[in-house]
């Protein structure tokens, strides 16, 4: 009885949690342009989508924005962490640390907020008419992603074995080398992991950019904004089932993967 | 020895530089805005204005803290139960949590909106047995119900995580030693999930109280958070002195909520207990 309400209580919030959801898939097959009464079943709005230039382009907008700034937090965000992990002085170190968090505590509306203030104080002082653009808003995306390569890349410097390194030198490598071959191997997986969820923060990201970009570079999340200001055609519920179809397919390949990976080490312990 | 603390200065110098001009920078240009007007004189006139919208405030934190606590209501027996089943199990129901997060906030957040309109979804199923439609939008239920629907995940992320830690042994050795499951889950699971549960509540407390998009959308226009407020002075009334000083004001706030729960994960359980 007790495991039974458990897991209503479950199926309820799995019910509530998936339910927009649903409504945004299904209304996506509309046959008129409601989005609240079904009428009958049609891929006209998928037809739509795909012939819309102003869709497909924003799209595109939000994947070069997203691979640019995630490429870029990537390098410039292990590099960091490579410093931050070799700075001896606790208060520096404390500081830098402090300061890398200040992204991930401010609310994305401040975070915006000043990093639009900056753009617009730097463009008047240089006499700009228009101080936002594709520029600002890659800033943008790099400053919020940094701090997410750190704190993945970190704690896999910390796990590694600085003699490793240290006995490559002492054979003869270089330390770029022995930096190459020995510490950037091991920390790999937080790197990637850095990428991917910098690569989807950006992805999504809509406040952050409503702030910092310019009238000329539209992105999907600044796109879907700038619709849901009127009502909403179920072409925009359609661009987002894509995506989160997507999204579905990937994580449940990779989750397949893991959990064939846990069986078989649990197998191999027995 | 020189040349390689030399050559890792070299590393940190382009992410000091850009932290600097990208991180510190703009917050002091948020102070300088705050207290110049729109030729750049001193004033204090931004500041004094805040007191115009301290209901705003008010009723920005006062929802935020209730959508905190009913996803910590909710959450915190999901978790639970999650936390018992086996671990294949747990990692699907973790990736069905975290899935529609997936999903861009602005499409789910209109979604809600079909569905609880005048003219929405449920409106529309009530009218089938004649049922009057229900006023849902534009309520402060509303509102509070798509912080929650939102930010729910972040919630339960951080408390299954540290339930999912806890040692099997520690909770039998509570019952050999005579617990009840009351006194097991009040001695020791609730102690030990602190951590999580305090992490969890400024991870949705943060993004709720800023949020502008949940409130004009379910809050149909009529209710103002201070999200809102930021957003008009700064994409359509361009006060941006006045925008900058309630920018000041939420950044103040939220940090001295984050040292506040930073208190009371570090007095580890002493309070609840």
């Amino acid at each position: 009885m007790k495991k039974f309400a458990g897991n209503l209580f479950i199926g309820i919030i799995y019910t509530i949690l998936y339910a927009p959801l649903l409504v945004m898939v299904l209304f996506s097959f509309n046959e008129s342009k409601s989005t609240a009464n079904f009428t009958g079943f049609s891929l006209k709005w998928y037809n739509e989508l795909f012939s819309s230039g102003s869709s497909m382009e924003a799209l595109k907008n939000t994947l070069i924005l997203a691979v640019a700034s995630a490429v870029i937090a990537t390098v410039l965000g292990t590099m960091a962490a490579v410093y931050i992990y070799y700075i001896r002085n606790k208060a520096w170190r404390g500081t830098v640390n402090l300061v890398t968090n200040i992204p991930m505590m401010n609310p994305d509306i401040v975070t915006g907020v000043s990093l639009m203030l900056l753009f617009v104080f730097i463009g008047r002082l240089i006499g700009a008419t228009n101080s936002l653009s594709f520029g600002t808003l890659l800033i943008a995306h790099i400053t919020f992603n940094l701090p997410y390569v750190i704190l993945n890349v970190l704690p896999k410097l910390n796990q590694t074995d600085p003699h490793l390194s240290e006995a490559a030198q002492d054979l003869g490598s270089t330390p770029l080398r022995a930096f190459f071959n020995i510490v950037l191997p091991s920390i790999m997986p937080g790197i990637m992991s850095g990428f991917l969820m910098s690569f989807t923060l950006s992805l999504d990201d809509f406040v952050i950019s409503y702030y910092t970009t310019g009238s000329d570079f539209q992105t999907l999340p600044l796109k879907i904004f700038s619709m849901t200001k009127k009502t909403v055609k179920p072409d925009m519920y359609a661009i987002s089932s894509l995506i989160f179809v997507t999204v579905l397919v990937l994580l449940l390949i990779i989750n397949i993967a893991q959990i064939k990976q846990m069986k078989k080490d649990a197998a191999k312990k027995n | 020895m020189k040349k390689r603390s030399l050559s890792k200065k070299l590393l940190g110098a382009p992410y000091i530089l850009w932290a600097a001009i990208f991180i510190i920078v703009p917050l002091l240009i948020v102070v300088y805005y705050s207290f110049t007007d729109a030729d750049g004189n001193f004033t204090w006139s931004n500041i004094t204005q805040l007191v115009d919208y301290k209901e705003t405030f008010g009723i920005s934190i006062l929802y935020s803290l209730i959508a905190t606590l009913v996803s910590l209501v909710i959450s915190y027996p999901f978790a639970y139960v999650m936390s018992k089943k086996n671990e294949y199990v747990q990692k699907i129901m973790m990736m069905l949590v975290m899935l529609p997060m997936w999903m861009n906030l602005l499409i789910r957040t209109y979604s809600w909106m079909n569905i609880l309109e005048r003219n929405g979804i449920i409106n529309n199923f009530l009218g089938m047995f004649g049922i009057e439609p229900l006023k849902m939008i534009g309520t402060p239920g509303a509102v509070i119900f798509g912080m929650v629907y939102n930010y729910i995940p972040y919630m339960i992320l951080p408390i299954y995580t540290v339930m999912a830690k806890i040692d099997r042994s520690v909770l039998e050795a509570a019952e050999d030693l005579g617990s009840n499951a009351f006194s097991k889950l009040r001695r020791v699971i609730l102690p030990l999930s602190l951590p999580g549960v305090v992490s969890g509540i400024t991870m949705v407390f943060v993004p709720s109280v800023s949020t502008f998009y949940i409130s004009q959308k379910l809050g149909g226009g009529k209710i103002m958070l201070i999200g809102d407020v930021i957003e008009r002075q700064m994409q359509t009334a361009y006060n941006y002195n006045l925008g900058a000083a309630l920018s000041l004001v939420l950044m103040v706030m939220i940090l001295i909520s984050l040292a506040v729960m930073n208190r009371f994960s570090d007095n580890d359980g002493s309070l609840i207990v």
